[in-house]
């Protein structure tokens, strides 16, 4: 089967972004959510059970503490306290856990070990995962339900020193606290002593009911010199008279009669071997639990800690202080805490903790009925009721204490299966979807690769063996090796899996559709096998040319592409990824210049190839322009690159993105400074007049006054939000929301785009005049710019006004002068379009996205405008080259028919290479430090990228396709 | 066919690459706390003055310098100073491209200005000892197919191996490992001096090996 390579690249990268969605549906797992999005409420809960008769009361029985001190020290390893050196390192502790009333357990951390998602399970109980990070964009602030949130709607008083990501997830709901940074991970003494400062006085005082400390020298060390360097010994033990003098405080402060006091102290995650966190490894997991309170049994003797899960606290400090269990939360209560309470009370607080999970169950599983967990609490809870009955009847006989621990035990069992339950449809990737992805996208990756040559060839076809391969024997034998394999892991996976819940159909088109490409690539394959050199010439570069050489500029081309490839696999070249583009562009413009300078200057020595003589003659001009012309032109062309370089060395200081020098003050700011409005005001109306003299060239007369109507809009919509101003106005203006002036600019946007698309329709459908086709498809182009325009915020036009500047003068005096073919155009503008994406002041963290621009013209949020207004306005760099090249190359037609052919099919490759290598990147670090923070965000971003790569493509298409049809028309 | 040359040419690069290594080392006597990145600039400096001198000293002696039709005085002073202009002008324009490249404009001025220095002294000032301030010759022999000598090829060799050290250079500066080394443009100069050692290595090398090769059009 005989394909055009523009088709066959847009049929890839679509099947490409479908199997890239299938990953990041394995990577990023649903979060478990109770639907109803309010908090629990002390009013909803259950009443005591009771069989027959009217429910009991559905009061809490009394809390079993009144203070709570949360000691955390950050990256506190479980061996540090229950190890063989734990004597050494905190003598104290271990003394209170061998001897005094406490309790200790192993905490299990889940994956991501990292700071702040750790306290996030620890005050939500939930195991958070990425998508909540990308889910609450907006706010850093923990809007989900929380303890911190009940504590202090139970109008208890915190007080909370140390790490300051709890103030920023927490704001107002401390009574008194006083964040540090762990900014300088270099400083592991004075981060500790801005807490221990306060703590004296802080004890001595009776005003707090929780105090939460939490200490971050400890993780400073590990990142510094590992867990067993010399300066962990002192920083334990400095933790370890920390901890004797709040237990020794507590004691003092303790009064006869009133309720106990509670001493937590944990880790929110361990430490490996190297110092580092954030993987899954044992001594990164195991976290130390010591819980100590008057109200626990005295201990006699180092027993083996217990293991629990670290979510369990959350629950267990909720019951403990007599709140409401936080309705996402996962964890159990643990029972060693309730078992000096009495059995009516023990029974009822497990009863809570059942309910609260069994209603997380029934909203986050579809057949939650037949949970072995869910079944054994509607047991128990009957169960419970009778108890109730006969206690309730004044039984005091040992049946009922008997039965009593009956329905404890059943309850324990309950809360196990059910939490359990919970929690592996949480925190866990779906290895297999993740897989499945992958492999699709691998094998069109490779398919891509392998139609290279036949695809930059000139007939830009590919013929794709599909017919015989799924006539093939092979292909049915693969379809059943893939169906068996698919039934064999499905019904072996013990957690929940996408691609298993799929239905069976889709399941089964998946696997027909991977085993036919398996063998198309095959097949392929061992065709180009015989050709063994020529598909050596992996290099898309020299699509003519029976023996390739390679151009500096090739060389570069190809080792910027890879380079930046492998570079995504380093965390600080993701985050600091404009960097890289910036650089390569750099080098890009000085080849270009070089190579610039080879043809005029070699020409003036007249000694240079002939060919470079023969080939501009071949151009439809005159040969006998004048002597001052070519003059001039070659003076402007030696000129483009160093001015291209020195654009892009302005736009860099316009905007600072990335992480490290991101605070650098940059002129962005400045001019969005108020005392600057005035600057800020002509430079937009300079760029938005030279926006207009760019485009207006290639327009019709009436695209022109509609479009500098537009822009007169958008320098009105800016006046109206108070951007920018006009002369005579005044200052002390109400603001608007310039929903008038945007959508006047809307209208002529649309108008652009009409005339453009109707132009094209004629000149397909009826003339099929190459040059009304071309003015269609600058209108088009022209109306995108239009809109992008009115999107950008006014500091960002020049970023706008110089892309523009540079395309029309690298097409003028570069692209077309020094005969660059179809991929090397390509490659450049995908270059140029990466580098515009980063110059507009995006960067690699959501954060950045500008999602006021989804209001520009609408009185309230509505989601599909507002997301297709901020897509294009965050992807508008790339876009507007990607379409300035569709409008580039078929102008270029005369010149190589197949320009847009192969234009697609570069474009298509450039983007999937490092799509699925990063795929690849993601899989293999999933357990990394930065896997959130660094490398999803980057993941959501590529993939979106791709997504707008395969719209691109099919506009591409729809181009090539005219160019068919309009030359059938000419030939009959 | 060109033995002795790729004698002289080997033994000439082996003077200036222990020149390069003494003005490493031999600071370190003199000045108290002397070190490559601790104090970069003085390293920077001694290195450039180091090669700077000892290779207008070895081409000199060499003979390399194409023999002047005039033997005037006016014209050899001429020439030096129009030398020096060229030194100072490409000075100012590596010191433009790295500017370019997206060197912060004015709070490191000076020490971008001394790569451009040390770029200058390891490239141009080789260039003005073997070709003279001859902006042709210049251009013949960075374009394809231009050397006319074996001199002409070491020269592309090794100027090309400094810029692509440098430029190389430059790839660890967005790590996040606070190394010393890390801290611009101390990443950059060591990569141009590294790859100029390279290049001092490989050219007569390379040179040796594809002898039967090459061919110069007319000497």
């Amino acid at each position: 089967m005989k394909v055009r390579a523009s088709v066959f690249a847009s049929f890839i990268l679509i099947l490409e972004v479908v199997g890239v969605a299938l990953f990041l549906r394995g990577f990023f797992p649903v979060p478990v959510k109770s639907s109803v999005s309010s908090k629990s409420q002390l009013s909803d809960l259950p009443a005591e059970p009771l069989s027959g008769g009217s429910p009991n009361s559905s009061r809490l029985p009394q809390p079993l503490f009144r203070r709570v001190v949360v000691m955390l020290v950050d990256a506190l390893r479980e061996d540090f306290v229950f190890g063989p050196s734990g004597r050494m390192y905190m003598p104290y502790t271990r003394h209170v856990v061998e001897r005094s009333s406490s309790h200790s357990f192993v905490a299990k951390a889940r994956p991501p070990t990292v700071t702040m998602p750790r306290i996030k399970a620890l005050t939500t109980g939930t195991i958070p995962g990425f998508i909540d990070v990308v889910m609450n964009l907006n706010s850093p602030a923990l809007l989900e339900d929380n303890l911190i949130w009940q504590a202090k709607t139970a109008g208890k008083r915190m007080v909370f020193y140390g790490d300051d990501t709890w103030v920023r997830l927490f704001p107002k709901h401390f009574m008194e606290y006083d964040g540090t940074t762990s900014f300088f991970v270099s400083d592991y003494t004075e981060v500790d002593n801005n807490v221990t400062r306060h703590l004296d006085s802080t004890l001595k005082r009776d005003d707090w009911d929780i105090l939460i400390l939490h200490y971050l020298g400890l993780d400073h060390i590990g990142h510094i010199s590992g867990p067993h360097s010399s300066l962990i010994q002192p920083k334990l033990l400095e933790m370890d008279d920390v901890l004797k003098k709040i237990h020794g405080a507590l004691i003092s402060k303790e009064a006869e009669g009133s309720l106990p006091y509670l001493l937590v102290l944990c880790g929110d995650h361990g430490m490996s071997e190297t110092g580092s966190h954030g993987g899954s490894s044992e001594p990164e997991v195991n976290t130390p639990l010591v819980l100590i309170s008057p109200a626990f049994k005295r201990k006699v003797g180092m027993e083996k800690p217990g293991v629990v899960e670290q979510v369990d606290l959350t629950p267990t400090l909720a019951l403990g202080l007599g709140l409401p269990i936080s309705q996402n939360s996962v964890g159990r209560v643990i029972p060693g805490v309730l078992e000096e309470t009495s059995l009516r009370d023990q029974l009822r607080f497990l009863h809570l903790n059942g309910h609260q999970l069994s209603c997380l169950l029934k909203d986050s599983m579809p057949n939650y009925e037949k949970d072995a967990g869910f079944e054994q609490f509607r047991v128990a809870e009957k169960a419970h009721g009778s108890w109730m009955k006969l206690y309730l009847e004044g039984n005091t006989s040992e049946v009922l204490s008997n039965m009593g621990k009956k329905v404890l035990k059943q309850y324990l069992d309950a809360l196990a299966a059910m939490s359990s339950a919970l929690s592996q449809q949480l925190g866990k990737y779906d290895m297999y979807s993740m897989i499945a992805g992958m492999v699709f996208v691998f094998q069109l990756l490779l398919v891509l690769v392998l139609a290279m040559p036949e695809a930059l060839s000139g007939a830009a076809e590919v013929d794709l063996p599909v017919l015989s391969a799924l006539l093939s024997l092979p292909f049915y034998l693969l379809c059943l090796l893939l169906a068996s394999v698919h039934v064999l892991v499905c019904t072996s996976a013990e957690s929940s899996c996408y691609f298993c819940s799929l239905s069976w159909g889709l399941v089964f088109a998946a696997v027909a559709f991977s085993s036919a490409m398996f063998c198309i690539l095959i097949s392929m394959a061992t065709r180009r096998l015989p050709l063994g050199p020529k598909i050596h010439g992996k290099s898309p570069l020299r699509s003519g040319g029976s023996e390739w050489s390679l151009s500096e500029l090739d060389v570069l081309l190809l080792a910027g592409t890879i380079g930046h490839t492998l570079s995504l696999a380093a965390s600080s070249f993701v985050e600091e990824e404009h960097q890289t583009w910036y650089f390569l562009l750099s080098t890009l413009c000085l080849a270009v210049f070089q190579d610039v300078c080879r043809k005029y200057f070699r020409e003036q020595r007249g000694s240079g190839d002939e060919e470079e003589h023969v080939l501009p003659s071949k151009d439809c001009r005159p040969s006998a322009h004048p002597k001052a012309e070519v003059c001039s032109e070659k003076w402007l062309a030696l000129a483009t690159p160093p001015f291209t370089l020195a654009c892009c060395r302005l736009l860099r200081s316009l905007n600072q993105t990335g992480v490290q020098w991101a605070h650098l003050p940059d002129v962005g700011h400045w001019l969005n400074s108020s005392e600057h409005k005035v600057v800020l005001s002509l430079l937009a109306a300079f760029c938005l007049a030279l926006i207009y003299l760019l485009v207006q060239r290639r327009c019709s007369w009436v695209s022109k006054v509609a479009l500098a109507l537009g822009l007169l809009g958008v320098y009105s919509y800016r006046a109206a939000v108070d951007n920018v101003s006009f002369p005579w106005q005044r200052s002390g203006r109400t603001m608007s929301k310039g929903t008038v002036e945007a959508r006047f600019v809307y209208v002529f946007v649309l108008g652009i785009l009409f005339t453009g698309t109707k132009d094209l329709l004629r000149s397909q459908i009826v003339t099929a005049d190459a040059k009304l086709k071309s003015r269609g498809l600058w209108e088009i182009y022209s109306g995108l710019v239009l809109l992008v325009t009115l999107l950008f915020r006014a500091h960002n036009l020049p970023v706008l006004c110089c892309s523009l500047l540079i395309q029309s003068l690298m097409a003028q005096f570069i692209w077309k002068k020094l005969h660059y073919d179809a991929a090397q155009t390509t490659i450049m503008h995908y270059w140029f379009g990466q580098a515009f994406f980063y110059f507009q002041g995006n960067s690699n963290n959501i954060a950045t996205v500008d999602i006021s621009v989804g209001f520009i013209g609408l009185e309230s949020y509505v989601e599909a405008p507002a997301v297709f207004l901020t897509a294009l306005n965050t992807y508008a760099g790339p876009l507007l080259w990607a379409c300035h090249l569709v409008c580039y190359l078929s102008s270029e037609r005369h010149r190589s028919p197949v320009a847009v052919s192969h234009g697609c099919y570069c474009l298509a490759l450039l983007r999937s290479v490092p799509a699925a290598a990063y795929i690849v990147l993601v899989t293999v670090l999933r357990y990394h430090l930065f896997i959130w923070s660094v490398f999803s965000p980057k993941l959501l971003y590529e993939s979106m990228h791709l997504l707008l790569t395969a719209g691109v493509c099919l506009f591409f298409n729809t181009m090539e396709q005219s160019r068919s049809v309009g030359t059938s028309y000419v030939l009959t | 066919m060109w033995d002795h040359e790729i004698k002289a040419m080997a033994s000439a690069h082996a003077i200036i690459a222990a020149a390069v290594f003494m003005a490493t080392v031999l600071p370190g006597a003199v000045v108290r706390g002397f070190s490559v990145c601790g104090t970069h600039l003085l390293w920077l400096y001694s290195v450039s003055g180091a090669v700077a001198a000892v290779s207008v000293a070895v081409f000199w002696l060499l003979g390399i310098t194409r023999p002047t039709k005039k033997h005037t005085l006016g014209y050899k002073l001429s020439r030096l100073f129009r030398s020096c202009v060229y030194f100072f002008l490409s000075c100012l324009f590596f010191h433009t491209v790295v500017v370019l490249y997206g060197a912060p404009l004015i709070e490191s001025a000076l020490e971008t200005f001394s790569l451009a220095v040390l770029l200058t002294s390891l490239t141009t000032l080789r260039c003005l000892c073997v070709l003279g301030p001859n902006v042709q010759a210049w251009i013949r022999v960075f374009s394809r197919h231009g050397a006319m000598s074996v001199w002409d090829t070491c020269l592309q060799i090794t100027v090309v191996c400094t810029v692509v050290g440098a430029w190389v250079g430059a790839f660890p500066i967005p790590l996040d490992w606070d190394r010393p080394w890390q801290v611009w443009p101390v990443s950059c100069s060591l990569g141009a001096t590294i790859g100029f050692l390279t290049g001092l290595v490989a050219a007569p090398a390379w040179i040796h090996y594809h002898r039967k090769q090459l061919t110069y059009k007319c000497k």
